[in-house]
């Protein structure tokens, strides 16, 4: 067990140099200059060579590679073309925002849509049923920006229940503080962004989970369960559910990491001030070393979610083995 | 085209598979002759008799979906829309899967070092986070229908890739592979003329999926305000309406764009599904 944990933190430190590595080469060698946006080719020839010197772009590539690798492992992220502040700044507080409205939406999602997806499988059959599946995949299929535009045209614009986006109401709260992320105002705001997350990311686990728990019940113990005589809800909960829970389970990280990766819409919907909303800015301002720390911490917590499931895999699975 | 009509008879086989196929070919065929039977081009201002521009107009008889803050007629847009969700769609959706094949195929078949290094490469795709790499690719290489599918394209393989790669570590250990090999078939024979063909069933599953997502994708891309500017699509209508601020306002405006994908990404998720149960049996239920 030692060795598969110590064997995937090799490969996590892989893959994210790899990621560092096409980021960068990404950023300099596509048809496109970034840095176009600073250096206009309308200044003298020697306060472009100044400029670029500055940056440090008269190196060769090499080195400017090493440099960012340098930068990157000791968290210097630069400073920010647009504001001139310093990128870590800008970064702070972002990545608190986005986790606070991507995970809790997808435990709820993941434990709600298992648990309705195993109630689905064991009553099967029925007009409930059917309108059930229907209506998910339905869910499923519109786009989730689509759906939180929706959201808001309802529960904020006629019924004036939710605000219609922003972390808090604007100058409640200066300095954005643990305070805030327990006040009544940040929970209202974050209630509608938060259930039509939730809304559209239950729907895979709950289809999921309830063919698997059809493919669980044809199963022999399930029929033993019942001969030996126990309760429905013991045989539901205890013996199909639990079976049928792994090929959902396995689903998590590669979900996770799509959530994670689509908080850039919900968030530009939202107007939430999290890591993709920050990106899409970033883009939109040709602010590219911006786009490059929020591009980097989202595959951070991509990688490193995709990790911590790989682990839980063995504590729900004890028939895994770790080669 | 021996597997087209498989794949035809595969989902009449359920009511929810035919009604899909149905409702993706009338999709098809709207992509075809929508810009013909429009009204009016996704572009066009449209002015009253004394020369105002008919802005924000609700739904009339002739203007059956309303009209947009700039004064363009939403149904001919949704007309014109159809096209580019299509034609983005299937392309990313045909790249994914030749890709995806190719490299499932080479990687599960040699197995060892060539499978393990590529692999390697396909975890590190899947550390990329989706939209965001997408949206950096068009940022850098400019917003046109081809970035977009190349973009596209280049994160979507990699699922892909694994799922075909399964396959064909199951499929290498049947014996007509064994057979191939002791009549002299070379390594490109063997991959491609006896484990190529038994991987289509789960190749156009793959198709499906990847084209269900594509669609979604393309409008995710759209309502970033990262479309191609020379086209309208569904996810651009929803970007202009979302820019404008005026969408809460005119909701005839937002809601049939988003209707419309749901609609033809559901048929492409009932259509996958339905051929799956059939060439995949264990999958009991629906």
């Amino acid at each position: 067990m030692r060795q598969y944990i110590l064997r995937r933190l090799i490969h996590m430190v892989i893959t994210l140099f790899a990621m560092m590595t096409i980021m960068f080469f990404m950023f300099r060698l596509l048809p496109g200059d970034p840095t176009m946006t600073m250096i206009s080719s309308a200044m003298y020839p020697k306060a472009q060579e100044a400029m670029r010197a500055q940056f440090g772009l008269d190196k060769p590539l090499i080195e400017q590679y090493l440099i960012y690798l340098k930068n990157y492992a000791t968290l210097n992220f630069g400073y920010s073309f647009h504001s001139s502040r310093q990128v870590s700044e800008l970064l702070s507080g972002r990545i608190v925002n986005t986790l606070v409205l991507i995970l809790p939406s997808m435990i709820v999602a993941y434990g709600l849509g298992a648990l309705l997806g195993a109630l689905l499988g064991w009553y099967r059959g029925g007009r409930f049923e059917t309108s059930i599946v229907f209506v998910a995949t339905a869910l499923q299929a519109a786009p989730v920006f689509w759906l939180g535009m929706l959201a808001i045209l309802l529960f904020s614009i006629n019924l004036g229940w939710f605000p219609p986006g922003h972390l808090v109401t604007p100058g409640m709260f200066p300095d954005q503080n643990l305070r805030m992320y327990v006040s009544a105002d940040f929970l209202h705001h974050l209630a509608l962004p938060f259930l039509v997350h939730t809304a559209y990311q239950i729907c895979f686990p709950l289809l999921l989970m309830r063919s698997s728990m059809l493919a669980t019940i044809g199963e022999d113990f399930v029929e033993f369960a019942r001969i030996k005589g126990l309760r429905e809800r013991k045989i539901l909960f205890g013996h199909a559910a639990r079976n049928s829970l792994l090929p959902v389970a396995t689903t998590i990280p590669m979900i996770l990491s799509w959530a994670l990766a689509g908080s850039v819409v919900i968030e530009t919907v939202f107007s939430w001030p999290g890591l993709g909303k920050l990106m899409i800015e970033g883009v939109q301002r040709s602010d590219f070393p911006v786009v490059q720390a929020a591009f980097f911490l989202i595959a951070v917590l991509t990688i490193i979610g995709t990790f911590t499931a790989d682990l839980l895999y063995g504590l729900l699975d004890p028939r895994i083995v770790y080669d | 085209m021996n597997w087209l009509r498989h794949f035809v008879e595969a989902v009449h086989q359920t009511r929810a598979g035919r009604i899909s196929f149905y409702v993706v070919l009338a999709c098809i065929l709207l992509a075809v002759v929508g810009p013909w039977i429009a009204p009016y081009g996704p572009f066009e201002r449209i002015y009253d008799v004394d020369g105002r521009l008919v802005r924000l107009s609700p739904p009339t008889a002739d203007h059956w979906l309303g009209t947009t803050l700039y004064g363009r007629d939403v149904f001919s847009q949704m007309l014109w829309g159809a096209r580019p969700a299509l034609i983005v769609g299937f392309a990313t959706a045909f790249g994914v899967v030749a890709i995806g094949v190719n490299v499932g195929l080479i990687s599960g078949f040699y197995g060892g070092r060539i499978d393990s290094l590529m692999m390697r490469i396909t975890d590190i795709f899947l550390g990329l986070p989706f939209l965001p790499f997408i949206i950096v690719m068009l940022a850098i290489t400019g917003r046109s229908t081809t970035t977009i599918i190349i973009a596209m394209t280049l994160i979507m393989w990699r699922s892909a890739a694994r799922v075909i790669r399964a396959q064909v570590l199951s499929i290498k250990q049947a014996p007509f592979v064994a057979a191939a090999r002791t009549t002299g078939g070379g390594d490109f024979s063997i991959i491609y003329r006896e484990i190529a063909p038994n991987i289509m069933p789960i190749a156009l599953v793959n198709v499906a999926f990847s084209l269900a997502w594509a669609i979604i994708t393309e409008a995710s891309i759209g309502f970033l305000g990262y479309g191609d500017p020379k086209a309208t699509s569904w996810g651009t209508i929803i970007h202009d309406a979302y820019a404008s601020q005026m969408m809460y306002q005119a909701p005839w405006w937002v809601i049939p764009p988003g209707i419309a994908i749901m609609i033809l990404v559901s048929a492409v998720y009932f259509l996958g599904r339905a051929y799956e149960h059939v060439v995949n049996p264990r999958l009991v239920g629906q």
